[in-house]
This record gives structure tokens, C-alpha cells and sequence, in this order.
């Protein structure tokens, strides 16, 4: 319980630091993703015209149509993976993590499996609503993460 | 929920009756884990999670070749010979000797409940004056290797009389509890044990329910000594965030009615070692 209140905090002050030092230019969810582009072009120009700022590489090393937050992804991979929370590594392979089970499929390329993210979050919030067989957790109708929590776990699987 | 049993229930029960009675049940679950498993002969499944990994099976061997519940069988010898303090002891409440693991659980007309071997060296210790003993840890695990060690290639042979009710519906309770999903973690017996039998929770193999019962109490490394059947039910119910039922109530004996009956001709060969 201490513990997840450290990493919370931690990961609110990181989040604010973040966003103080306006390093993260990128949309936090699909609403705003939605009109991105013209807001990434209004801040890259002036961004572009103060000579101090470094922002300006990050951005373009970002993929055109949506870059995932490293923090965000960082944060839903501790959820992930941590044995107390989402524990999907019990029934899942996910990139190298230890010991997975294989109850569940491999969580692989799954941007292009999911093009739509409200479909993948929708299978961890309650698999057994597509499947009522399902033995895959119900993760948000049985309050086992919170939706905040499955949004950052949504954000890192989209990255596998 | 209703829905979900029926549901799971027909995966499991491919028997086309209305009306499927206990041995209905039991074949459906061979014959879906033949279908599972089809190399694995009948009598292996009495090895539990070893009759279905290779890897495993091999370190279990190895174990079993200086078997790490043999003083637990030799603490319960003593147990048994030795009389309680008014003279009598277990020799004469069970005068069949100590072979006698295969006659439980069984329906108790009298009673109206399932009869578990550890509740009748209860009620036998009771009945002469003794202090009943723990039904997880402890001692009770001592007495109950020794009878398991004795009663070794007997066989499970559960009977659910069908013209008494109690029994019947103390089956049915057994078997719904088996279906049912429970816990935050939202899990059935059935999801782990025969649904995803085979498969791999982390690194921890699913055996099937099949042969669950033949080999208790078990040596578990993870418990660094012999527990009960019931001990094991426990640590499934916590192990999904579900509150544990009472070792030795009504719900764990139905529970154990009810599986025991699916390893009906399976060999005893308890005590057993798992990890
Ligand atoms: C107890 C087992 C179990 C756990 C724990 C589990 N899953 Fe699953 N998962 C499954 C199973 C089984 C499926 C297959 C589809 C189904 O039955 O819903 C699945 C399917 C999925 C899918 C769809 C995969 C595909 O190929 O379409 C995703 C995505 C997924 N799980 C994500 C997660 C995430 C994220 C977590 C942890 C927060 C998690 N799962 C935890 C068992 C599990
Ligand atoms: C989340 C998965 C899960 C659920 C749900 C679950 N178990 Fe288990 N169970 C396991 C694992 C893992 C093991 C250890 C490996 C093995 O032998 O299957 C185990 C072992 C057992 C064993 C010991 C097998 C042996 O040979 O010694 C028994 C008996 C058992 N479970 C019964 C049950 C019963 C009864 C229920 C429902 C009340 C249940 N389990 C629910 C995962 C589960």
C-alpha cells in the first residue's frame, strides 16, 4: 500500500516535472490525439523560433500520428507487470518478462491488432463481457485497477 | 452467475442427457481430458500435474527417490498404536485397520452429511475423551500419512446413493461450488483446473481435477511440510483473493465429495510430494 502511494507520488511529481518543463508535447488521450496536428504545429513554430529551446528534435523523432508518453508507458508497464496489480505476465508472454504463463495469448504488435485502443481497453476493463468464458480477470468491473490505472496499462500494451 | 455455470457446465459436460448424474459428470471430465491430453493413460492421472509435464515430472521422481513426508508416516504410526488416555485408541474405532482411506468421504445416512477421513479421527478422538486436532497443519498430518501410506494401491471409490437426497444434493453443492467463480480475481475451480489444464499460471502447471484427491496429505516444498486436502483448497480460494471456507465445514466436505468422485478408480498413492 506504501509502496504504490511512493511510486503515485513519485509518478505525479515526475508527470508534473514533465509537464513544467514542457519536455512532453504529446497528447495524454485519444480526445486530444484527435486534434493534434494542428496544435503540434502551433507550438513547434514557435518553438522553433526561440533558439534555446531543444524540445524541437523529440518531436520530430516522434512518430507522425501518435507518440506514446514514455512516462505514461513506463508507469502502465509497472502496473503490468507487478505481481499485486495487473500480474499479466501470470497468463501472458509480454516482451521479456519473467516467468509469463500462457493462459492467455502472447501480447504482441497489438497496434495493429487493435487500431481501435477503446477495444483493447475495453477487453482488460471486463474480458468476460466479449467472452463469458473467459478466465481473463475482469480488471475494471471488479475495482481490481482503477480506470486511470488500466488507461496507463492500455498505453503500454499499445506499445507492444 | 446461473448463466455462467450452465455455461461452463456444458463445456465440461458433453453428456447429452438433461438429468446428468455423477457418473455422467466424471466421464465427461475423462473423456474432455482425453481429448486434452490423449497420450496420458488412464491411471496416470493419480500423479496430478505430473502426468502432463514431462520437466516436472522429472525432479519429482528424483524427490520421491528419499521422499520427504516418510517421518511424517512414521510419526503417525506411533500415533495410531498408541492408546489415548483411557486406555482405547484409533485401533478401535476404525477395527478394519489403517487401509481405510479409501472409504472416505463417504455419505453418512445417519448423519446426513458427508463423512471426511479427518473428521472421523475426530469424532473418534472426541468420543474417547481427546481433544479434537487442527484440520490444516499440525499432527492431524502425521496420522493421516500413515493411513495414506497403508492404503496405498486401493482405489477412490466414491458412491452417491441416488435414492437419498442428502446425497444428491451434497454432490450437487460440491459441483456447483466447483463452477462457481468467486473471489476479486473472478475465478472458478473449473477456469484453472479444467479449462486451462496444461497451461501455465507464471511458471506453475494446471493439473487436472482429475486425480486431485489420491495422494493426500501432500509434502510441499513450498510448505517445508505434509497439509491437507483442505489446507490446499485454502490457498486456491486466497490464491483469487477469495475468502477461504472452513477446513472440515460443509462446503469444502461437499467440495471433496464432489471431486473425489470425479477420481473414482484412480490408484491412492499418498502421501504425495509437490513443489
Ligand atoms: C488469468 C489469466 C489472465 C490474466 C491475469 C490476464 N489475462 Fe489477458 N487474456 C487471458 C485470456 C484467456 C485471453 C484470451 C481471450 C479471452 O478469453 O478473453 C486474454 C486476452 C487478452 C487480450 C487480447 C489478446 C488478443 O490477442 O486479442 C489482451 C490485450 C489482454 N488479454 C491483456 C491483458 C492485460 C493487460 C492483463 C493485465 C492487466 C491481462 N490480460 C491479464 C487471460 C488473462
Ligand atoms: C488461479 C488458478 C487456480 C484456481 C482458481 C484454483 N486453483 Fe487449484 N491449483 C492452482 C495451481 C497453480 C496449483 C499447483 C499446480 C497444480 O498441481 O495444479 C493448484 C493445485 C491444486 C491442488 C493440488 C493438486 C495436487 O496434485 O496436489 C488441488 C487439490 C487444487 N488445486 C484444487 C482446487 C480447487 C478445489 C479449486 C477451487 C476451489 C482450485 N484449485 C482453484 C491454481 C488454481
Amino acid at each position: 500500500m506504501i509502496k504504490q502511494f511512493r511510486f503515485l507520488s513519485v509518478f505525479v511529481l515526475a508527470v508534473t516535472v514533465i509537464w513544467l518543463t514542457g519536455c512532453s508535447d504529446k497528447p495524454s488521450d485519444d480526445k486530444k490525439a484527435s486534434e493534434s496536428p494542428p496544435s503540434k504545429t502551433e507550438q513547434m513554430a514557435p518553438k522553433a523560433s526561440v533558439s534555446d529551446e531543444k524540445p524541437a528534435t523529440t518531436a520530430i523523432q516522434k512518430p507522425a500520428e501518435y507518440a506514446a508518453d514514455p512516462v505514461v508507458v513506463a508507469a502502465g508497464k509497472a502496473i503490468a507487470v507487478g505481481r499485486s496489480q495487473g500480474n499479466c505476465l501470470a497468463c501472458h508472454m509480454m516482451e521479456d518478462g519473467a516467468s509469463p504463463g500462457n493462459i492467455g495469448p502472447p501480447l504482441l504488435a497489438m497496434k495493429a491488432r487493435y487500431p481501435d485502443k477503446a477495444k483493447l481497453r475495453a477487453q482488460i476493463w471486463d474480458a468476460t463481457a466479449a467472452n463469458p468464458e473467459s478466465a481473463m480477470v475482469p480488471f475494471g468491473r471488479l475495482k481490481i485497477l482503477t480506470d486511470d490505472e488500466i488507461d496507463k496499462v492500455v498505453e503500454y500494451i499499445w506499445t507492444l | 452467475m446461473k448463466k455462467i455455470l450452465i455455461s461452463l457446465a456444458v463445456l465440461a459436460l458433453t453428456a447429452t442427457s438433461v438429468q446428468a448424474g455423477p457418473e455422467e459428470d466424471r466421464m465427461a471430465f475423462i473423456n474432455y481430458y482425453k481429448g486434452k491430453f490423449p497420450s496420458v493413460p488412464d491411471n496416470e492421472y493419480a500423479n496430478g500435474v505430473y502426468a502432463i509435464d514431462p520437466v516436472g515430472r522429472e525432479n519429482w521422481e528424483a524427490i520421491e527417490e528419499f521422499p520427504p513426508y516418510e517421518p511424517f508416516i512414521d510419526a503417525g504410526q506411533e500415533m495410531w498404536e498408541k492408546p489415548f488416555a483411557n486406555g482405547k485408541g484409533y485401533k478401535d474405532c476404525f477395527p478394519k485397520g489403517p487401509a481405510i482411506a479409501h472409504l472416505y468421504p463417504h455419505w453418512d445416512k445417519e448423519q446426513k452429511m458427508v463423512m471426511t477421513l479427518p473428521l472421523a479421527l475426530n469424532h473418534c478422538r472426541e468420543a474417547n475423551g481427546e481433544k479434537p486436532l487442527k484440520y490444516k497443519k499440525g499432527s492431524i498430518n502425521n496420522i493421516l500419512s500413515y493411513i495414506a501410506f497403508q492404503s496405498r494401491g486401493n482405489r477412490v471409490d466414491v458412491k452417491v446413493p441416488q435414492d437419498d437426497p442428502g446425497a444428491v444434493a451434497a454432490y450437487e453443492d460440491g459441483k456447483k461450488f466447483y463452477f462457481t467463480r468467486r473471489g476479486q480475481l473472478n475465478f472458478s475451480c473449473a477456469n484453472c483446473h479444467l479449462q486451462n489444464t496444461g497451461l501455465k499460471v507464471r511458471t506453475e502447471i494446471l493439473s487436472p481435477t482429475v486425480g486431485h484427491v489420491t495422494h493426500w496429505p501432500v509434502y510441499r516444498s513450498k510448505w517445508g511440510t505434509v497439509g491437507t486436502l483442505h489446507r490446499r483448497f485454502t490457498g486456491c480460494n486466497k490464491n483469487i483473493r477469495a475468502k477461504p471456507m472452513k477446513a472440515q465445514g460443509e462446503q469444502y466436505r461437499n467440495l471433496e465429495y464432489f471431486l473425489s468422485y470425479m477420481s473414482n478408480g484412480q490408484e491412492l498413492n499418498g502421501p504425495g510430494a509437490r513443489k
